[in-house]
């Protein structure tokens, strides 16, 4: 019973952390038609953005409860300079072009990233642990929690809510949604869709930078950390169906909890499981559970 | 006789340029050639995918399936080993090939990619091949010349040399034949193709399967110039490396992808020389600018060359 529960909670958590990578990686495909393999990258820009604005912060004797605030303004930071710095600087040059053209774009967009991380932070690794000590852990039956874990499921439930809000509620999701559906007939219908595209893409960048900084104070922000990250946020929103958010919040959860189940009962299956329930999916369900077949055009 | 075409003579050309250059060769330059051509291998398979609109994240579970069949075999002649590396990966292509057949685009790029993690997964998970570490490989001999030695290191080299020439030849054979004429039309318009009665599905899975065999040929040779192999070699990073070099050469000719995969161990011979931090960098940049300015590819310059000479 202990051993469910703890695959339970532990999946959960884990869900948390990947559907708010999920769910930048998705949008942007979305609206844009762009799987962003830098994605990865720029969750890894997040957590060191995170692990040297904290750093300092504590480090200069400040109030640690501030931090907290420091985490969010550094994925915001990443948000606002990467995102349009990407877009506005490459990706613009080569819409229209074929979509797995924009794949390669974004996995030389990563290369370019990764490397470029290793010659501002040095290779070394960063640790700032304070706010994820500071709340201290809770007792759950016979198992120990970290409170911070409840925090991450609550930004992960505040971003998917916030999301479905802003894209169904506001004026401006209504634009993007008509982007969406008709990139040309929104264009004529006087969307400025070179705007939402901007937006889009940094909203995206923000969302990956937030999944790193919410991450960083749990483990040692070390190069390499996007590498993996971004073949996991693919699996999800593959087996959720690239471009749906629904998709994106299921197929985290059925990610997270494969991989707790296997950590917990099967450890030696631990990193293939998750793309064998990828694989399956989409042999069930071949463009992922959210999508539903496209008319083939002649 | 009729008469020889101008890439069949380029061919023969180089692999005996290749040949008669080998013994004169400093110890590195062979290597460096040795494993250039390999990945050469790898990457003209992944020409054939993307004459048929396919591009795969996913040829290092191939390369690493022909390495680890190699080194897993019992048998003492690298001859036998580079076979066994073949059929291995041939007829995992062709048991994944009945799923990756049919999807197209980023899914095609996708799933390919999440099977490739799967055997990364596994080797990296079984203390038996050496986990994380991977193993040693040594051949004995080399289509009867014994390995080791500077002989030896020139039997590998010619035998690479040989089967990059081959394999080219035979494609560039293949791509003129009515089956390998149906792959870009596969690209051009999958209905069509069915109307006309051809099998779109056949076809994917055709190309899917030789592609998989280039790439196990290319993962025993490497395996064999290394002596070395580790799970890294299914990693989906090492399957992007392929396709940088596939975009770097271009599909026009099958002489490219050993053009494209030279000048890469070249730049990352000297890039780890002068500046290992950047590798990367140079490497992605590099990517872009060749997105951006040669959508065709290195080789793209020798056509247009070619078209201001005339």
């Amino acid at each position: 019973m202990g051993d469910i529960l703890a695959v339970l909670i532990d999946g959960t958590i884990y869900a948390s952390w990947l559907f708010i990578i999920a769910a930048g990686l998705t949008i942007v495909y979305g609206v844009m038609r762009i799987l962003n393999m830098a994605h990865g990258s720029l969750y890894a820009l997040g957590a060191y953005a995170a692990a040297s604005l904290v750093g300092t912060w504590i480090r200069g004797g400040h109030p640690p409860l501030f931090s907290y605030a420091l985490l969010l303004a550094a994925a915001v930071a990443v948000g606002l300079v990467f995102g349009p710095l990407i877009e506005r600087g490459i990706l613009r040059v080569v819409y229209g072009r074929d979509e797995i053209v924009m794949v390669l774009v974004t996995y030389a967009l990563f290369l370019i990233l990764e490397d470029a991380i290793k010659l501002v932070w040095g290779v070394e690794s960063y640790f700032v642990s304070e706010p994820y000590a500071l709340l201290g852990t809770v007792e759950i039956g016979p198992l120990t929690y970290p409170v911070y874990s409840a925090a991450l499921v609550l930004a992960a439930a505040g971003t998917g809510v916030g999301l479905r809000w802003g894209i169904y509620r506001t004026r401006y999701g209504k634009l993007l949604v008509a982007v969406i559906h008709d990139r040309e007939i929104a264009a004529a219908l006087g969307i400025d869709v070179r705007k939402v595209f901007l937006v889009t893409f940094t909203l995206g960048t923000m969302l990956a930078a937030l999944g790193g900084a919410l991450t960083a104070p749990t483990v040692s922000v070390v190069p390499g950390m996007g590498v993996e990250t971004i073949v996991l946020a693919f699996a999800v929103v593959v087996v959720g169906g690239l471009g749906s958010m629904p998709g994106a919040a299921l197929g985290s959860l059925i990610v997270g909890l494969v991989r707790s189940a296997a950590v917990h009962f099967f450890p030696q299956v631990e990193l293939f499981s998750i793309y064998l329930v990828m694989a399956l999916v989409l042999l069930l369900r071949p463009r992922g559970l959210f999508v539903a077949a496209e008319a083939r055009k002649i | 006789m009729k008469r020889l075409d101008r890439t069949t003579v380029a061919l023969l050309a180089s692999l005996a340029a290749l040949l008669a250059s080998g013994p004169l060769l400093p110890r590195w330059a062979l290597f460096l050639l040795t494993v250039s051509l390999a990945k050469g291998l790898v990457v003209l398979g992944l020409l054939l995918l993307m004459r048929t609109g396919l591009v795969s994240f996913g040829q290092g579970l191939y390369f690493a399936v022909g390495a680890y069949a190699a080194g897993m075999m019992p048998a003492a002649d690298g001859l036998l080993l580079l076979l066994g590396g073949g059929i291995a990966a041939g007829a995992v292509a062709a048991l994944c090939g009945l799923l990756l057949a049919r999807y197209r685009g980023i899914f095609f790029a996708m799933l390919s990619l999440a099977f490739s993690m799967i055997l990364y997964g596994l080797l990296v998970k079984t203390s038996a091949l050496g986990s994380t570490d991977g193993f040693n490989v040594q051949a004995r001999a080399l289509a009867l010349v014994p390995a080791g030695g500077p002989h030896g290191r020139y039997a590998l080299f010619a035998l690479t040399a040989a089967a990059a020439s081959i394999a080219a030849f035979a494609l560039h054979r293949f791509f003129a034949s009515h089956l390998g004429r149906l792959a870009p039309a596969v690209r051009d318009n999958e209905l069509r193709v069915e109307y006309m009665g051809a099998s779109v599905r056949n076809v994917v899975h055709l190309n899917l399967v030789v592609a998989g065999v280039l790439a196990g040929l290319g993962g025993a040779l490497t395996a064999l110039a290394v002596g070395h192999i580790d799970p890294e070699m299914a990693y989906w990073t090492t399957s992007g490396e392929f396709v940088f070099v596939a975009i770097l050469s271009g599909t026009a000719s099958v002489l490219a992808p050993f053009l494209g995969a030279i000048v890469l161990e070249l730049l990352r011979s000297f890039a780890y020389e002068y500046s290992p931090n950047t590798w990367q960098l140079v490497v992605g940049a590099s990517m872009l600018l060749v997105i951006l300015f040669l959508p065709s590819g290195l080789w793209s310059l020798f056509s247009r060359w070619r078209k201001a000479l005339r």
